[in-house]
């Protein structure tokens, strides 16, 4: 089974946002990065297909040129290989024009099965995953808590608003990840070791048009100061009080 | 601004509230809003899309996610929508990127405000699971975007003047066989007007207890929960708010034993009122409050469900 996982590197979720100086970016200085944590679940998942169904799993970014933190992190839990696909402005790539430089690699490897997180942590567009296979004609399956995957297909469930759903369907498909559906393992030194001599290629990601213009960036607008209306539960009546005639939400 | 298709959800025969959000939203920006359609009671729900000048309701039915996107896509082409928006639900959410795509255009998720500026529209969503708020323009040929729900006003305008037959939904890839639907069970914890939330301080599972017990007293209330909560297993994945969970924007957000790390005020940051209620009175909770207690969640939240109880049954 020739297994891929989508990986994106995304700031730490401890950031504290502030906006660049042209009021158009996010301000870089001091940003660290991770893997986006349901991506995290999309590499667990490829990794325990490969150990059912053997083969082969290769992770797949598009990022800056020599971040290679992430990625050995992703060899370091199981992957085998890893492809980065390189554009420096990576961040500001829109979602299809992710997806079609996604495609074309995915196409050339041939793969059988893609996981991917159900969103990205920095843009939560949770587009990438089902636009890349709208665009290879391939089945999707988004928001997965449950996956039981053979060669030839599988079924899949889905958490959805009204409650949870089943799908069938053919290989090749696009599997997006939710994080019930498995807890992803520790990278042990064993395999920190090992994901050392792991290849690691890096090849420029084909040009994109983005189509998305951004025309400002802000802060959210800073809550007005609240007061603390009292200590235990003597301070309930105020409360309700400040709900009730105050706030009027009560 | 010319056509916007709008992607209607319904239920019982009538389309849901999220969806009349989105057609409100569309109605704001533009004259020609069309919507679409599909499934059992499809016809009699389209005659309620509220602000639509047309509703298109494709014809045949099916389960399968790919199947309806590609009808979707061609209702937008024979319109000549130059827009795209569906309400940011479940089911909005899968279906609107591979619409989007379809139509070789990017797609806006989750928008919290759309906006008319010169030819075009600018959306606004949030990064960072509201950290930043960007202010987009789409040059796609189609501006596809999803719209976050309780943040748009419903439309209460007349319904559509034609109701048309659409594209025949075809065969699609991936087939839903079954829903386990949650029956008349708790409101979701990003629909509900009032949300109760725990964090570690509630101490364990059966801590949550007094908790379902406000958020019964409410009768409109959802219970929530901080990652530390769900990474214990105290509580499923489906109620954790923040940046790793759910962003939620209720009238009325009570947290209690939530400490509010940055990652959680992310998720709620943007609810109306929010309550907190935590024995440190240095907790970070208590900057983004508007009303704080200072106590032992044990001892105030019941005695807070007893008032709630008391007002609610005058």
């Amino acid at each position: 089974m020739n297994i891929v996982a989508l990986m994106k590197r995304v700031p730490t979720t401890d950031l504290v946002a502030q906006v660049s100086a042209d009021g158009k970016h996010l301000d870089a200085s001091g940003v660290q990065y991770m893997v986006s944590f349901y991506d995290e679940i999309a590499v667990e998942e490829a990794v325990k297909t490969r150990e059912k169904l053997g083969g082969e799993v290769t992770v797949i970014t598009l990022g800056p040129a020599g971040a290679q933190k992430e990625m050995r992190e992703c060899l370091a839990k199981g992957a085998d290989k890893g492809i980065t696909l390189v554009d420096e402005n990576w961040a500001d790539r829109d979602a299809l024009s992710t997806a079609k430089a996604l495609k074309e690699k995915v196409a050339e490897l041939g793969a059988n099965v893609v996981f991917c997180g159900r969103l990205a942590t920095d843009r939560d567009n949770a587009s990438v995953g089902p636009m890349l296979a709208t665009l290879l004609g391939w089945a999707c399956v988004t928001d997965v808590v449950e996956l039981d995957l053979s060669e030839n297909g599988g079924t899949a469930k889905r958490e959805a608003d009204d409650g949870i759903e089943t799908f069938s369907f053919s290989l090749p498909a696009v599997i997006t990840c939710q994080k019930d559906l498995n807890e992803p393992r520790y990278a042990g030194l064993k395999g920190i070791m090992a994901a050392k001599k792991k290849p690691l290629d890096e090849t420029p990601a084909p040009e994109g048009s983005n189509q998305v213009e951004v025309v400002s960036l802000e802060l959210p607008p800073a809550r007005k100061e609240g007061r603390i209306v009292g200590e235990g539960a003597a301070a309930v009546p105020a409360l309700i009080e400040a709900l009730q005639n105050e706030a009027q939400v009560l | 601004m010319s056509t916007i298709l709008v992607y209607v959800e319904h239920k019982d025969g009538a389309p849901k509230r999220a969806s009349l959000e989105a057609l409100g939203a569309a109605r704001s920006v533009s004259d020609n809003v069309v919507a679409v359609l599909f499934g059992e009671g499809a016809r009699e729900a389209a005659a309620g899309a509220a602000g639509a000048a047309k509703a298109v309701v494709l014809s045949g039915d099916t389960l399968s996610p790919d199947a309806i996107a590609k009808a979707v896509a061609e209702v937008a082409g024979e319109n000549g929508a130059s827009a795209f928006f569906a309400s940011a639900t479940s089911s909005g959410r899968d279906l609107a990127p591979r619409i989007a795509a379809l139509l070789d255009s990017t797609l806006l998720s989750d928008c919290v405000a759309v906006t008319v500026e010169g030819d075009g529209i600018v959306l606004q969503r949030p990064w960072l699971a509201g950290k930043l708020l960007a202010n987009l323009k789409s040059n796609a040929q189609v501006v596809c975007a999803t719209l976050r729900r309780n943040v748009f006003a419903a439309s209460d305008q007349a319904g559509p003047g034609e109701i048309v037959d659409g594209p025949a939904l075809g065969e699609g890839l991936a087939k839903r066989t079954a829903l386990d639907a949650k029956e008349g069970g708790p409101m979701d914890v990003s629909e509900a007007p009032v949300v109760v939330a725990g964090g570690r301080g509630m101490g364990s599972a059966e801590g949550f207890g007094i908790l379902e017990e406000l958020a019964a007293a409410f009768g409109n209330a959802a219970v929530g929960a901080s990652r530390a909560v769900v990474d214990a297993g105290w509580r499923p994945h489906s109620e954790q708010v923040g940046q790793t969970g759910k962003t939620v924007s209720p009238q009325l957000y009570i947290a209690a034993g939530i400490s509010g790390a940055i990652q959680h005020l992310a998720g709620m940051k943007t609810s109306k009122v929010i309550v907190a209620i935590n024995k440190d009175a240095e907790a970070p909770i208590f900057k983004v409050a508007d009303y704080g207690i200072v106590g032992d969640a044990f001892e105030v939240v019941p005695a807070l469900t007893e008032e709630v109880k008391r007002i609610r049954a005058l």
